[in-house]
């Protein structure tokens, strides 16, 4: 895929739009919020595993922070450039599954998968309440976008210098039924405030498409691959008790 | 100039020497949406222990110049699902005979796992991993003392009629003693090397990046020395060895095949570009071609001093 866009959109954050050539781009119309794709980069053995935030029938979006030296150099990658990528990976979220009202929730990074996920329950007619979460103000970034889809957002960051202070799980009592990315404390966190959700783990990815079982990780219903059968995975499939 | 990739490994006939190590091939399936896998030489499926396991806690992997660590702990469903279930379908998606890798933790484990994989249609070769780095007291305790190597290869070859290759460790004062142990207990082959230990350290939270401190390091970064101790394996024995560790390339291929390797095992190439077996079979006959080879076979060794 091509690097259309590569922009800072808040601190150490990045939003790169990537446009696939030929019969690649028929992939697009396949894909499903939550799925990831698998960056290489180069000078670096293994690939950066990025979820998707957006896309339409030409090009998709990823958002992503600068964490370490390989996403370093993806941010200083500049526009025309070809990147090897494996596309698309992963189980994404079971969109019939969600309730009309439910509640998305993504801290930091993990509020792009959320964007994806809003925007297509917007179009089967749902509506979703959002709520994110980032640390601080300059950290902060697609409110606006969700907005834009018609839907009540809230913000919350953990010193107050941007919408509430305080963390995701401030901005609801009782929910029946929650989407969530982030950290996996804050969805845990969730996990014991909410009956039912679907959520999006992180794990260290060797391989990306379920061979190496590197990212492997114990649920209720036995072993599961997050970069195969996740990333996204059942409320009740989880060990957190 | 027609060129010929066959290879002779203890009988089986592999129309390439290109095989998929045990761990960065699953049992295939995840490979069928990205080529045929029935062009390898042969695939080295999951290493198979005798009951179920769930593997090490989580992180498994780290990230290394040219490589990786991993410390993923022989996660496998264990012998009965591996026979009855993975095999079979792999059967289905893969028409050539498998080696099939097994990994105990006493010797009785190994015996009981090589006696029912001895017993399956499409094993062609059973590998014993008494190299695993990454399971407490598993296949290391093993394959790093000579006599246990030829006590334990001895047993495995009473209850067994197919090839037995052993896959040693490279974590060893001398591979040259090992691997004489391995022929001494009557062993068809020999595979070497397996992942050799390391470690990473999170500077950010100055702690280990793998959950259990250390795993397996794999990758190019390797090659070398994997090489080495193929030569030396070669010299030291006269048994055929699969060659494994970081071969990424037709070339590495080719100058495993010369340090003494009848046929490789691509590892960690897999897991960053699932096509590195299909392209490293593609680019071999044109490789030969440039280097004026026309059969494999006449380079194993070729390096050596007469």
């Amino acid at each position: 895929m091509r690097i259309i866009e590569n922009t800072k959109i808040a601190l150490d954050t990045y939003k790169m739009i990537l446009q696939p050539t030929g019969p690649e781009s028929e992939k697009l119309k396949a894909l499903v919020p939550g799925q990831f794709i698998n960056i290489k980069i180069e000078g670096f053995y293994l690939r950066r595993p990025i979820s998707i935030a957006d896309w339409d029938d030409e090009s998709l979006i990823i958002i992503y922070k600068v964490v370490g030296k390989g996403t370093k150099a993806l941010s200083h990658m500049e526009t025309g450039i070809a990147l090897d990528i494996l596309w698309p990976l992963g189980n994404g979220y079971n969109l019939t599954w969600i309730p009309n009202s439910s509640i998305l929730i993504g801290g930091g990074v993990g509020v792009p998968p959320m964007y994806g996920l809003a925007k297509k329950l917007v179009k089967m007619g749902k509506k979703p309440r959002i709520i994110l979460g980032f640390r601080e103000k300059n950290q902060v970034f697609y409110d606006e976008e969700f907005r834009k889809l018609g839907l009540e957002v809230a913000v919350y960051t953990e010193d107050g210098s941007y919408g509430e202070k305080g963390f995701v799980t401030n901005g609801f009592d009782q929910a029946e039924y929650v989407c969530a990315c982030g950290p996996e404390r804050m969805l845990e966190a969730i996990y014991r405030k909410v009956q039912d959700g679907q959520y999006s783990f992180e794990a260290r990815m060797a391989c990306g498409f379920g061979c190496c079982m590197g990212c492997s990780c114990e649920t209720l219903v036995g072993n599961k691959r997050i970069c195969k059968e996740g990333p996204v995975l059942l409320h009740k499939e989880l060990l957190w008790k | 100039m027609e060129v010929n990739t066959k290879v002779n490994l203890s009988g089986l006939i592999l129309d390439n020497p290109v095989i998929p190590a045990s761990g960065t091939f699953g049992f295939g399936k995840e490979y069928v949406d990205f080529y045929d896998i029935n062009i390898l030489g042969s695939i080295s499926i999951k290493g198979t222990t005798v009951q179920r396991r769930k593997g090490n806690p989580q992180p498994r992997i780290a990230e290394c110049n040219s490589g990786l660590i991993n410390s993923v702990g022989l996660e496998n469903p264990g012998m009965e699902n591996v026979i009855q279930k993975e095999l079979k379908d792999l059967e289905m998606i893969y028409r050539k005979p498998v080696i099939a890798n097994i990994s105990g933790f006493s010797v009785d484990e190994y015996i009981t796992l090589a006696k029912e994989m001895d017993k399956v249609d499409n094993v062609g070769i059973i590998e014993v991993n008494i190299s695993c780095p990454n399971v407490y007291h598993g296949g290391l305790v093993f394959g790093t003392n000579a006599d246990n190597v030829r006590e334990l290869t001895k047993k495995i070859k009473e209850v067994t009629t197919k090839p037995i290759y052993m896959k040693l460790s490279p974590n060893v004062t001398d591979i040259k003693e090992i691997a004489r142990a391995a022929q001494e207990g009557g062993a068809d082959g020999i595979s070497l090397i397996n992942t050799l230990m390391g470690m990473r350290i999170d500077i950010n939270r100055r702690k280990p990046v793998i959950a259990n401190t250390k795993g397996g390091f794999s990758g190019p970064a390797i090659f070398p020395v994997a090489l080495r101790m193929v030569y030396e394996v070669y010299e030291a024995t006269n048994l055929p060895i699969i060659g494994i560790g970081g071969i990424s390339s037709a070339e590495d291929v080719i100058e495993m095949m010369m340090a003494g390797a009848t046929a490789v095992q691509i590892g960690a190439a897999n897991l960053i570009n699932p096509m590195a077996c299909k392209e490293i079979i593609e680019e071999l006959p044109i490789v030969m071609k440039k280097l004026g080879i026309t059969s494999l076979d006449e380079i194993i060794g070729t390096a050596h001093k007469d």
